[in-house]
């Protein structure tokens, strides 16, 4: 099984949302708080379904999205 | 929407150097980019860095950097860069290409700056084969004036300039630029991409690098077309303007290669 994660640059996000489209699960969303420019940044909603794809980081125009995909054995295989 | 699945592995174990799989690259410089949320110039500066960073040719490319929003690509792209005057870009290019000949050279510009201003220099420099990559950002409006009419706007595209839309008669038709330099015998390699969605964004990537594959053999002049958003000029917001691209600019600018003569 394929996990993953992202880390937002929060920074440097200017809040353009292409990223929550991007997003085949629709597992990013916009924070509530804004950063020191101003803008609501991306964040990572349900930090547990990422699979580490890369659609955000692609799409993002800022390059602010770092992605991290490991490999972990099933649980299901791991007990047999 | 792909059905979600979870795990239970801490985030603290994922998120490690060894397990990077996408990061921004060296080649970027620290400044944040100037252009405005949902720009589609930062994904086609990135591909293009991206590009470079893997031929392994960053320190001998030097790039042109047109008039425009991305008048200040020389800020953002840690590689030699010239500034050019409005739409000289290709003929900058050219002096740089045929004095230095072993480097790698691209012109980057605008619709205005390419299609408008500088249509001779771009016609000519593709008509006369020179060795240079050029990449076109094409969103059908002047974006850093204030959105006003380019050639390249489409039918009834609104612009500060066109308030009721582009009536042909009175405005004359979009220019497909890209069309005509595919027709010169001096051009190896004519494509048109787009990078508003991650399929996209990796195809582009390909023909970039395949643009300057196509300088490496000498083949002639490589234009890569990338159709794109400008969501200030255009009134929407980001994933608004994206939506209007897929469904109003690309039927007029269909994706794909309009020539191709082959690599060796």
């Amino acid at each position: 099984m394929i996990v993953g994660a992202i880390v937002v640059d929060t920074e440097r996000c200017k809040g353009c949302e292409l990223c929550t489209q991007a997003c085949p699960f629709g597992i990013i969303s916009m924070s509530e708080d804004v950063n020191s420019k101003g803008y609501h940044y991306a964040y990572l909603a349900d930090p547990y379904a990422c699979t580490g794809c890369e659609n955000c980081a692609l799409v993002c125009p800022d390059t602010v999205i770092t992605v991290y995909r490991m490999k972990v054995e099933e649980p299901s295989k791991a007990k047999n | 929407m792909a059905k979600v699945k979870h795990h239970n592995i801490p985030l603290d174990q994922i998120i490690k150097p060894e397990n990077i799989v996408f990061k921004r690259t060296k080649l970027f410089t620290d400044n944040v980019l100037s252009y405005c949320p949902g720009c589609g110039h930062g994904v086609a500066h990135r591909l293009i860095l991206e590009v470079l960073e893997e031929m392994g040719i960053a320190d001998k490319t030097i790039g042109i950097a047109p008039v425009g929003c991305s008048v200040l690509a020389y800020e953002f792209m840690d590689i030699d860069m010239q500034e050019a005057a409005h739409g000289r870009a290709p003929a900058l290019a050219t002096g740089i290409k045929r004095t230095n000949p072993d480097k790698f050279v691209f012109a980057y510009q605008g619709d205005g700056d390419l299609a408008a201003i500088g249509t001779a220099e771009t016609i000519h420099t593709a008509n006369r084969g020179e060795n240079i990559t050029v990449i076109f950002i094409n969103n059908g409006i002047y974006g850093m004036t204030g959105g006003q009419m380019a050639p390249t706007t489409i039918y009834g595209m609104k612009t500060s300039t066109t308030p009721y839309g582009r009536d042909p008669k009175q405005m004359g038709h979009p220019l497909k630029i890209t069309e005509i330099v595919a027709q010169l015998p001096g051009t190896c390699y004519v494509t048109r991409q787009a990078v508003h969605t991650p399929a996209l964004v990796r195809k582009a990537k390909k023909a970039i690098r395949k643009a300057f594959e196509y300088q490496k053999q000498n083949k002639g002049l490589s234009f890569v077309e990338i159709v794109s958003n400008c969501n200030s000029g255009w009134k929407m917001t980001p994933v608004q303007a994206v939506k209007w691209l897929e469904e109003n600019m690309l039927p007029y600018y269909p994706l794909g290669d309009l020539k191709d003569i082959g690599l060796d």
